[in-house]
C-alpha cells in the first residue's frame, strides 16, 4: 500500500484525533474571528429594536441541552436586548427537556436586570403535544396554560392582564433544535398570522429558507453563526463569537480532510489506470 | 364492526378539524378548541401507557437475566427516582430533580450530540470522494458551503459570504421548495386515502 493508498484508507480514529486536537486548540488559547452579518438575523434584530417598552414578546424556547452550544445564545442574547429594552415576555418550553434550562436562563438574567415574574415577564413551562398547545394559544393563552410555570393563575399576574392571544404579541421568536418550528410556521404563521422569526440549529438551518423567501418568516438564525451574528448586532454577550473560533478551526479541518481523501482518491485511480 | 368503527370515527374527527381550518364560524372554532383541550389530555396519559410499556419490558429482560440487564435495573432506578422527586419535591430551580437534570441529564446529551463532530469529519472524508459529476458537485458545493459559514471565507475573497448567501437563498432554496412540494402533496394524499378509509394499516393487519 503506497501512501496514497493510505491517505485514502485513513483510519478513522486519526481523523478523530485531529479534529480532537483542532478543537481544543482555540479552547486553550482563544482568539476571535470576525463575523459577517446575514440579512436574515439583521431583521430578527430590527424588529426587537423597534419595540417600545411595554411591548409584548413571546419568545419561545424548544430546545434540549443536547443543542445548547448552539442555540442558548440566541435565546440569552434576545432575553438580554428585550430586558434591557422593558420589552415583556411570555416564555414557553415545548420541547421536553427545555423546562429546566428555560427557567436558568430566566433566573439568571432577571436577577442581572432585576426584573420580576408575572411584572416584566411570564414563564408558561411545559404542556405536552406542542401542536395543540400553539393551536390552543392562539384562542386564549389560558387554554393550555391556566396557570404559569410557578403555579400562579396568568390572570393574577399584572402583565397578562388583557393578554389574550397572539393578537396581544407584536412578534413570536422560536429558539428550536426540533420539528416544532414547523409548528409554529404552520398553526403560529399559517393559522393565527402571527410574525414569526426562527433561530435554529446549523443542520436545520437549510430547511426553513424556502419559508424565509415565502415570508411566513421574516428571520433566520441558524447555529453558532447565527448565534454570533446576534450577538454581534445586540452587543449582548459573546459566549457564541467566542465558540466561532472553535467551528472554525474544525471546518478547516474538515475540509482539508476531505481534500487530502480525494487527492489520495485519484493518485491511487492514475496509479492503477498506468 | 371492528373495522367499520374505527373508520367512521376517523373520519368524522378527520374532516371535523379539517373543516376547522375553512369555516370561520366562531361556534365552530369554539367546539374545534375544547376537542383540542381533550386531546392534550388524551396525550397526557399516553405517557403514562408509555412509561407502564418503559417497566414492563424492561422488568422482563431484568428477570430473564438478558443482554446489557444491569443497565435496565438503572434505567429503571433512574426512571422510579426521578419520578419520586419530581412529584415529591417539585421540578423547580433549586429542587434536587432539577439539580440532576442539570448536572447529569444536560452533560449527558450534550456529550452525545458533541459527538456528531468528529462523525461527521470521519464521514465527510470518507464521503465526499469525487467519483461522478454528481459526487464533484456535490463536493464542491459543501466545501464552499462549508467555507462560507466561516469567516475564512471572507478573508479569502471579500464577496464570498454574499456568493453563499446566494446559492442557500437561490440553488438550494429551489431544490428544497420542489422537494417540500412533493412531500406535502404526498402527506396530503395519504391523509386523505386515511380519512376516506383506504389506507387501513393503522388499524394492523393488511
Amino acid at each position: 500500500m503506497n501512501f496514497y493508498e493510505r491517505l485514502m484508507n485513513l483510519d478513522r480514529r486519526w481523523v478523530y484525533l485531529v479534529v480532537g486536537i483542532a478543537v481544543i486548540i482555540p479552547v486553550l488559547n482563544p482568539f476571535r474571528v470576525p463575523v459577517y452579518v446575514t440579512q436574515e438575523v439583521k431583521a430578527i434584530y430590527d424588529c426587537v429594536e423597534s419595540l417600545e417598552p411595554g411591548d409584548i414578546l413571546f419568545l419561545a424556547i424548544d430546545y434540549d441541552p443536547q443543542a445548547m452550544a448552539e442555540v442558548h445564545p440566541m435565546a440569552k442574547a434576545i432575553m438580554r436586548q428585550c430586558f434591557a429594552k422593558d420589552v415583556k415576555l411570555i416564555i414557553s418550553a415545548l420541547s421536553q427537556n427545555g423546562p429546566g434550562m428555560a427557567e436558568q436562563l430566566i433566573s439568571e438574567l432577571s436577577k442581572e436586570f432585576g426584573k420580576k415574574s408575572g411584572i416584566d415577564y411570564c414563564y408558561l413551562g411545559y404542556k405536552p403535544y406542542f401542536s395543540i398547545v400553539i393551536l390552543g394559544m392562539g384562542q386564549n393563552f389560558r387554554i393550555p396554560f391556566p396557570t404559569d410555570y410557578y403555579g400562579v393563575p396568568l390572570d393574577s399576574l399584572p402583565m397578562m392582564r388583557g393578554v389574550q392571544n397572539y393578537d396581544d404579541v407584536k412578534v413570536v421568536i422560536d429558539i428550536s433544535s426540533g420539528n416544532i418550528t414547523d409548528y409554529w410556521i404552520i398553526y403560529g404563521n399559517g393559522r393565527y398570522n402571527v410574525k414569526l422569526a426562527v433561530g435554529v440549529t446549523g443542520v436545520m438551518t437549510a430547511n426553513y429558507y424556502p419559508y424565509l423567501a415565502s415570508g411566513q418568516i421574516f428571520g433566520l438564525m441558524g447555529g453558532l453563526k447565527g448565534a454570533s451574528e446576534y450577538e454581534v448586532l445586540s452587543k449582548q454577550g459573546d459566549r457564541a463569537i467566542k465558540m466561532m473560533s472553535i467551528q472554525t478551526t474544525a471546518h478547516i479541518v474538515i475540509i482539508l480532510f476531505i481534500v487530502a481523501g480525494n487527492i489520495g482518491y485519484f493518485m491511487s485511480r492514475k496509479k492503477k489506470i498506468k | 364492526m371492528r373495522r367499520e368503527v374505527p373508520i367512521v370515527i376517523c373520519f368524522l374527527a378527520g374532516f371535523f378539524f379539517i373543516s376547522d381550518f375553512f369555516i370561520p364560524e366562531p361556534h365552530w372554532t369554539q367546539i374545534a378548541h375544547r376537542v383540542n383541550q381533550w386531546a392534550i389530555i388524551v396525550i397526557a396519559f399516553a405517557y403514562v401507557l408509555g412509561v407502564g410499556n418503559i417497566v414492563r419490558v424492561n422488568s422482563q429482560v431484568i428477570k430473564r437475566k438478558e443482554r446489557d440487564w444491569g443497565y435496565k435495573i438503572l434505567l429503571l432506578s433512574g426512571l422510579v427516582l426521578m419520578i419520586i422527586l419530581g412529584i415529591g419535591f417539585g421540578i423547580k430551580e433549586g429542587t434536587t430533580f432539577n439539580w440532576i437534570f442539570m448536572n447529569a441529564m444536560y452533560p449527558m446529551q450534550a456529550t452525545m450530540f458533541s459527538l456528531l463532530a468528529f462523525y461527521i469529519a470521519s464521514a465527510a472524508f470518507r464521503a465526499f470522494r469525487i467519483r461522478t459529476w454528481e459526487a464533484a458537485l456535490l463536493g464542491v458545493t459543501a466545501v464552499l458551503v462549508m467555507i462560507g459559514r466561516v469567516p475564512v471565507g471572507e478573508f479569502l475573497w471579500r464577496p464570498f459570504p454574499d456568493f453563499i448567501e446566494w446559492i442557500m437563498n437561490v440553488p438550494q432554496l429551489a431544490a428544497k421548495r420542489a422537494i417540500m412540494i412533493g412531500a406535502a402533496l404526498g402527506a396530503i394524499s395519504t391523509g386523505l386515502k386515511v380519512l376516506v378509509g383506504l389506507e387501513r394499516t393503522y388499524m394492523g393487519g393488511e
